[in-house]
């Protein structure tokens, strides 16, 4: 059972992000029998990252399945089962593992729809553990997000919040199609308020972690939770940011950064995948290319990974992707150049 | 003229009564005359893309799709216009599509290499080289999950025995013990390369003792033989006893696709091919038996060729997609 946190007399319930992930796994299974849950070691190992962990004792090894490690073959068995009409949702057990199942997820899973002419749909998910700061080095500890973000017919989900990675899952698991969600596995152990029932998070809706008037940050993923946590810091320095959390690059909520950026005059993009060719480029020129360019103060600025692959020396892996320091600078930076 | 009658009928010829080899027969013909259409329609500028014909392999196609069911499931292949036809697609529909037609089987979206036809059965023929392998998985895993009986049928040629994605389906497709056929059509080429030297054991059906499961090497060529085997892979599939793996050796009269200029592959070795016209070769045997004469063969093939005529002809006159429409269907609501 889920370590429960019930205050007295209150609704208020605190789980871990890997807790609400696999409440949102269990009561999607209850509530379908078309859904699945597969990938390696996620039966009675209880997955790589304790995100399964007792649910095939609930369920059966029928619809809890290890696999042997065959990425490409598990992403081809997904898109199969979804076309036949069940809701498989699979494990990539460390998100770089997904270069392996490239083929299946971008050829396939992503244009199967489109190519039979909307004859078919693939209602899978894909749930992939990533980012660094656990030292596990270069091909252990990527955030490859991005990458299916430029593919049509994919959707990209990155909840930062154990609320959201319940509701965002059990929104992905209805719809209809492909839907990939990047887990950052230092968020599994952040603990946040998770309603009991089964909720909904839509697709595709930033969320405003705090409101502000002089700069708006936008972060993906852990950056927003660090982003979020700098606000204070900032407000201390009389700087006060409006902190926009994505949750989902593809859809992408231009509505709500454009709005925050009309307000603020300024923005800084935080995230954790490599700067270069990123998201931060993707939000920048959108911003540039609307009339809301005609609001910037400031040049845009983006925080991304370093030009590097994720080193194993924890000192030189903190330095290749964005801090709070950095964020704290990077925010104080754009406010004084907006006032000069 | 009627079966089982003629002494020295092979076993495999007389397990198939008039009507199944008549159905046969107009199949087989049905692909090669679509494929001929197919080029001539290409010569004569109708379509847009390239095209992988299959003339000379009709035989693998309908003999091992033969003994399915209507609601079993069939992948196919980039070479992939004779399963769908074995599988009962219409032709119009099919040549609509490959005009690109909004009338097409894809609405004009998926051209000659993506040709579907979800509702009857036929989840896509696959523009990659073994795309459809690590699929059939999956399939199997809903037919068991689901236990509706059905099988999947998975065809992929000589060379995609070589990827990664064969042998991690023909693993997980056993030791969950699915309702998988493989079918893998050895035409000797992948495009240019002699499967001689690509592949270190003499035939792809070899491999199936790697992943447990038996492995059926074929004369592809041998439309009774071809389905002989398959009703019994099917049958083993269908009773949850686990998959196949069948290689129907065969070839490819045309070259790979419309660039290929056959600078790998002497006239001597496709004239010798030709001599073995599985469509030849089976009207030759019914009509040593006494099953058909030569005047009901004859109209089984004409009657092939006028469906097929009409079918270039509808295509013909059907709308194009209108380019307002270009990101429908990129996501289901």
């Amino acid at each position: 059972m889920p370590s429960d946190t019930l205050e007295a007399g209150s609704e208020i319930r605190e789980l871990s992000y890997a807790e609400a992930v696999r409440e949102a796994l269990g009561q999607a299974m209850e509530a379908d029998e078309r859904v699945f849950l597969f990938g390696e070691d996620v039966g009675v190992y209880g997955g790589a990252f304790g995100v399964s962990g007792d649910l095939v004792h609930r369920f059966g090894k029928e619809r809890v399945i290890d696999t042997p490690i065959s990425e490409l073959g598990i992403a081809g068995a997904a898109v199969g089962a979804a076309i036949t009409g069940m809701r498989p949702v699979l494990e990539i057990q460390f998100s770089d593992f997904v270069t392996l199942a490239m083929e299946q997820l971008v050829n396939q899973a992503a244009k199967i729809r489109f190519m039979f002419g909307g004859k078919a749909s693939v209602p899978m998910v894909v749930r992939l553990p990533g980012g660094s700061g656990t030292g596990a080095a270069a091909q252990h500890s990527q955030s490859l997000e991005a990458w299916f973000a430029h593919v049509p017919g994919l959707k990209v989900l990155q909840p930062s919040t154990p609320h959201d990675a319940k509701g965002m899952l059990l929104a992905a698991i209805d719809d209809p199609n492909p839907v990939l969600i990047f887990e950052h596995k230092l968020l599994y152990k952040t603990k946040g308020h998770v309603p009991a029932e089964a909720y909904r998070v839509p697709i595709g809706k930033a969320a405003i972690r705090r409101e502000g008037t002089d700069v708006t940050i936008v972060g993906s993923s852990i950056m927003a939770r660090k982003a979020e946590a700098v606000a204070e810091r900032l407000a201390s320095d009389g700087i006060s940011a409006e902190v926009i959390d994505l949750r989902s690059i593809r859809p992408i909520d231009f509505t709500t950064i454009a709005e925050s950026v009309r307000k603020t005059h300024r923005l800084l993009v935080v995230y954790e995948g490599v700067k270069t060719m990123g998201i931060g480029a993707e939000i920048s020129a959108m911003i540039a290319e609307s009339e809301v360019f005609d609001f910037l103060d400031a040049p845009i600025i983006r925080l991304g990974g370093a030009d590097a692959p994720i080193p194993y020396n924890p000192v030189l892996e903190k330095a290749a992707v964005p801090q709070e320091d950095d964020i704290v600078a990077a925010a104080s930076n754009l406010v004084r150049r907006g006032e000069a | 003229m009627s079966a089982h009658q003629k002494p020295n009928q092979r076993p495999e010829l007389a397990a198939l009564d008039d009507a199944t080899v008549a159905q046969a027969l107009t199949r087989m013909h049905l692909i090669r005359k679509f494929e001929e259409a197919a080029e001539a329609s290409y010569m004569r500028g109708l379509i847009h893309g390239t095209m992988h014909l299959s003339i000379g392999q009709e035989a693998s196609a309908v003999g091992t799709t033969l003994p399915l069911e209507a609601h079993d499931y069939i992948l196919s292949t980039h070479r992939g216009h004779g399963h769908c036809i074995a599988r009962g697609a219409e032709p119009k529909l099919m040549f609509a599509e490959f005009f690109g037609k909004e009338t097409g089987y894809c609405k004009g979206r998926g051209g000659s290499m993506h040709i579907a036809d979800v509702e009857g059965g036929n989840l896509g023929a696959n523009g990659i080289v073994g795309g459809g392998l690590p699929i059939a998985v999956g399939v199997g895993m809903s037919i068991k999950a689901q236990k509706n009986g059905r099988v999947c049928m998975v065809f992929f040629g000589d060379g995609a025995s070589n990827e990664g994605a064969f042998h991690e389906a023909l693993n997980m497709a056993s030791i969950w013990k699915l309702p998988v056929v493989f079918v893998c059509e050895n035409n000797k080429y992948g495009m240019s390369m002699d499967i001689g030297r690509a592949m270190a054991v003499a035939n792809v059906a070899d491999r199936a003792s790697a992943y447990g499961m038996p492995g059926h090497c074929l004369d592809g060529n041998d439309l009774a033989g071809v389905a002989a085997v398959a009703k019994e892979a099917i049958a083993r599939a269908r009773s949850s006893e686990g998959p196949s793996l069948i290689e129907c050796k065969t070839y490819r009269w045309r070259g790979h696709s419309k660039s290929d200029r056959n600078l790998y592959r002497s006239k001597e070795e496709i004239e010798d091919w030709r001599n073995q016209d599985p469509i030849r070769r089976l009207e030759d045997e019914l009509k040593a038996h006494d099953r058909f004469d030569a005047a009901a063969l004859m109209k089984l093939e004409e009657d092939a060729q006028r469906d097929i005529d009409a079918a270039v002809e509808f295509a013909r006159t059907c709308p194009d997609p209108d380019p307002k429409d270009l990101t429908r269907d990129v996501y289901a609501l």
